[in-house]
């Protein structure tokens, strides 16, 4: 038995080997689903030769990145929301991302104070309005949800999902603790089921009739509009009105996915190549034609469905750092008012 | 419940009596069951440094709300799956009725069927949008959801349905095992008393099968304490969200090792009332088991009515779920082509035909050195802890195992680096060795309960005899023990094996560069729910997992002989 667990083990080391460490390449700790970001990542090794490697999990990788520590592989961080950036500047696993070039590509209010991340792509979080039961400029603002007139009217996800933290976030930041707080357990109120599903759930049962509003971001909408293998989803967005919320005021809320530069990374100099990548006019075009998110860049050409269907917004300019470090306390305003329950 | 004969072997030689210590076996025994513990101490460790004290706030607004939806998940999965599992295995063993062949390994189907992919699908099936109420609505004419009533899949009681169809089969699996094991005369003895064949189950057979229950009512406790996929699909807060919330949305790990700690004392708490419950039961071998069971003849009613107790589970659990997946699978079968596509496959089997080897090898160990060393109670112990990875979400798991694996990693590349001038790198961490290895903790439960109840049947005598002719304890093991539980062994191996094939909350955070499964890779699309695009490879993990359920079904069959 002994000799047998000794040789399996030697097998799988010898067989199975470890990480990769040639030269002309970039290791990412990938929170973002591969799919995603494939396309982008050819046309990275395209354009530089060098190679990316990637592991994808929604957790955990900060935590291996930590305890790997000086040995670690990772190069680049990349992110479907500002949630771990956060923790890795927090815990000190990220070194500022030295370049010029990203500063000049991506305007201040995406990127951390120290340039200890950066944000890559945006999207907003906005509110999908019934065409059937809900008039034009009836709602008008994230406040209104609150409003008694639409009980039992709106879906949404669960409180504790990072995008509607992320908006919770945004509330305590502009309006106080205790006003986001009273807000919250009026949207409680007026929901028409029990949190749950994601995104694109709460437009499907707009669709069926189950609620009037849902809270969504908005590259669901592109992604439902042109689903071919599932033309369902297609009637579920052709049944709503997309509202950006604020627009008289601080404008929509906004959130990111983005990447951070990893501390003890093997390959700086290509991690660096990487980052100035994803923020270029190339990929900036492709991540909003793949994902249907806006390029965080000014000046690029938006693909046509989103001009179409989104046009110009006024979007909140809040640096995103600041709505991010009251996720804890949105989290416990979730179950104070017991938002899921 | 005690068994003349194991009396009579009991009372001839004494099993207390300490035997010649053998520091070498005794090294590897503890040896192996430090490596597996570590993981759970990890956590433990980490439950010390929360970054705030997280306790005040969850007992004022939303612990009550995880315990008891907890409790309640457990209730109902637990209650369901004994009585789904005993009821059918009973009905297949001892009663005759049209398709009782069929269930005998039917009834483990769904044991092929991850708990997250039903989950999906059902609620694909089910929710307001689904084909089912669609139909409903236009059968009725029905307007809006106002209109009727529909179970909401979303919910608790959605969440204990979709469990118990897929952990079950634990329970089916091992009464079933126990029910063959069963003396026939005992049985008869009862019915000569007067029981009727009713009376003869709740007063024999059920008792005497009553640690194979209690084994597999504790593996799908753990199960539905660790499972996060469905309860999160579902929105039900049970102590597992609480562990990711404290975690993820918090940033606060250490308080999420509390909360995984926390569920752990009460898993203990669990076994241990289990254990005191029947710690005077001792059963070996009864000497009749190769006389073939007379089953009973049921009247047509009732033998019919068997077969629906025994086709729905089948039907729910697995038929519907499989067919709906094969439907979304059909469209995609040209991805088979993709060269990808047969690289997770095969990652997916050797990663689990190793893990189901480790875990065995491991388990044989364990509960032979228990045998040898009755006296050694820290051994025991530790045993019993390392079970425990068991009971813990697959990602804290993870955690666990990343950070003895990384310090050791850490620690021989700085030693290296200081005497010999050159650094070592990380050498487990990121190899697939870290996800073996998390497998092995994770599902050693599920094996060490399958080859100590085996062994504990050897009679004492066994050794006994052994060693008075002379064979050392290693070649008692080789020669003797490990051909006569060879069942026990091989359903220790399969279950392991399906158990590795749908584990991926691990294996996502563990695993090296470029590096998919068939569950990762499923996962991936399932995640940004477009479970359809990946429908072939997860219709893949269902397959595969189907092929060690018939041969499992078959190695207990054969436990007895004469059939």
């Amino acid at each position: 038995m002994i000799a047998k667990k000794a040789l399996l083990a030697g097998f799988v080391l010898s067989t199975l080997g470890s990480a990769a460490q040639a030269a002309d390449e970039v290791n990412i700790y990938s929170y973002r689903q591969e799919f995603l970001i494939k396309p982008l990542l050819e046309a990275f090794t395209q354009e530089t030769g060098i190679k990316a490697n990637v592991i994808f999990s929604k957790k955990g990788l900060l935590e291996r990145l930590e305890h790997e520590g000086a040995n670690s592989p990772a190069d680049v961080i990349l992110t479907s929301d500002i949630g771990p950036l956060h923790d890795a500047v927090e815990r000190d696993l990220v070194a500022p991302i030295d370049s010029d070039l990203v500063d000049a590509n991506v305007p201040a209010h995406y990127r951390s104070k120290e340039d200890k991340w950066v944000g890559l792509t945006a999207r907003s979080r906005i509110i999908y309005a019934s065409r059937e039961r809900v008039e034009p400029g009836e709602i008008k603002s994230y406040e209104e949800l609150a409003d008694p007139k639409w009980k039992g009217r709106i879906c949404t996800r669960s409180g504790k999902h990072s995008y509607n933290l992320s908006l919770i976030g945004s509330i305590i930041e502009h309006d106080g603790a205790e006003q986001a707080e009273q807000w919250l357990a009026a949207v409680k109120d007026n929901l028409a089921r029990r949190p749950q599903g994601n995104d694109r759930a709460q437009v499907k049962a707009v669709k069926e009739g189950q609620c009037d509003l849902a809270l969504g971001n908005t590259y669901y909408y592109g992604k439902m509009l042109t689903n071919e293998k599932e033309p369902e989803q297609i009637e579920w967005a052709k049944s709503v009105n997309l509202v950006f919320p604020n627009q008289d005021g601080r404008g929509a809320h906004m959130s990111i996915s983005g990447a951070a530069l990893a501390k003890h990374a093997p390959h700086p100099d290509a991690a660096i190549k990487l980052i100035e990548f994803l923020t270029s006019e190339k990929a900036q075009k492709m991540y909003a034609e793949v994902n249907y998110e806006f390029p965080v860049r000014p000046g690029i050409e938006w693909s046509s469905l989103l001009k179409e269907h989104m046009g110009e917004f006024k979007a909140d300019e809040v640096n995103l750092g600041d709505v991010v470090k009251h996720r804890a306390e949105a989290s416990r305003l979730v179950d104070k008012v017991g938002f899921d329950n | 419940m005690t068994d003349i004969t194991a009396t009579a072997a009991t009372a001839l030689i004494d099993t207390r009596k300490p035997r010649r210590f053998m520091p070498g076996w005794y090294s590897v025994a503890w040896g192996s069951a430090i490596l597996v513990m570590l993981p759970v101490l990890a956590v433990f460790w980490l439950a010390l440094f929360p970054t705030e004290n997280i306790w005040p706030h969850l007992v004022d607004t939303i612990l009550p709300v995880y315990i008891q939806t907890t409790l309640l998940l457990l209730a109902g999965v637990g209650g369901l799956s004994v009585v789904i599992g005993v009821g059918t295995a009973w009905l297949v063993t001892m009663c005759n009725f049209p398709g009782r062949r069929l269930f005998e390994w039917a009834l483990l189907l769904p044991f092929a069927m991850p708990a997250y992919l039903i989950a999906y699908l059902y609620t694909d099936l089910l929710e307001y949008a689904g084909p089912v109420q669609t139909f409903l609505r236009e059968l009725f004419g029905w307007q809006t959801a106002r209109d009727y009533w529909f179970p909401e899949i979303r919910s608790l009681g959605g969440a204990v349905s979709m469990l118990t169809l897929v952990l079950y089969p634990y329970v089916y699996l091992l009464s079933r095992a126990s029910f063959l094991e069963q003396s026939m005369s005992i049985r008869d003895a009862s019915r000569i008393f007067g029981c009727t064949p009713l009376q003869s189950f709740y007063r024999v057979s059920l008792p005497v099968a009553r640690p194979a229950v209690a084994v597999g009512l504790s593996l799908v406790s753990m199960e539905t304490l660790n499972d996060f996929g469905t309860v999160d699909y579902f929105a039900v807060k049970s102590l597992s969200a609480g562990i990711y919330d404290a975690w993820l949305n918090m940033g606060n790990l250490g308080a999420a090792a509390q909360i995984a700690t926390l569920m752990m004392v009460f898993v203990i708490m669990l076994i241990s009332l289990e254990r005191i419950a029947r710690s005077r039961q001792k059963q070996f071998n009864a000497s009749d088991r190769f006389r073939s069971i007379d089953r009973y003849t049921l009247s047509p009613l009732r033998s019919w009515l068997a077969t629906l107790a025994c086709a729905l589970p089948v039907l729910l659990g697995f038929l519907i779920p499989f067919l709906v997946l094969g439907s979304y699978a059909l469209p995609r079968l040209d991805q088979f082509t993709e060269a990808d596509f047969l690289a997770h496959a095969s990652h997916s089997f050797i990663l689990s035909a190793l893990a189901a080897l480790l875990t065995v090898a491991v388990a044989v160990i364990l509960a032979y050195s228990k045998r040898l060393y009755p006296n050694f109670r820290s051994l025991a112990l530790a045993t019993r802890l390392s079970s425990l990875g068991y009971a813990l979400p697959g990602a804290v798991l993870a955690i666990g195992v990343i950070i003895p694996l990384a310090a050791f990693d850490n620690s021989i590349d700085a030693f290296m680096r200081e005497h010999f001038g050159f650094g070592t790198g990380l050498l487990l961490s990121g190899t697939p060795f870290a996800i073996v290895f998390a497998y092995c903790v994770r599902f050693l439960a599920v094996s060490t309960g399958s080859v100590e109840s085996s062994l504990a049947k050897v009679t004492p005598s066994m050794d006994m005899a052994s060693r008075s002719l002379g064979l050392n304890p290693l070649q008692t093991l080789r020669r003797i023990h490990l051909p006569l539980i060879r069942g026990g062994l091989l359903t220790a191996l399969l279950v392991v094996f399906v158990d590795a094939m749908k584990e991926l909350p691990a294996t996502l955070i563990l695993r090296p560069f470029n590096y998919d499964t068939l569950a990762t890779y499923v996962y991936q699309y399932a995640s940004d729910e477009m479970l359809e695009t990946s429908a072939l490879a997860a219709l893949l993990i269902v397959l595969v997992g189907i092929v060690p359920v018939i041969l499992l079904s078959r190695t207990i069959t054969s436990t007895r002989q004469g059939q």
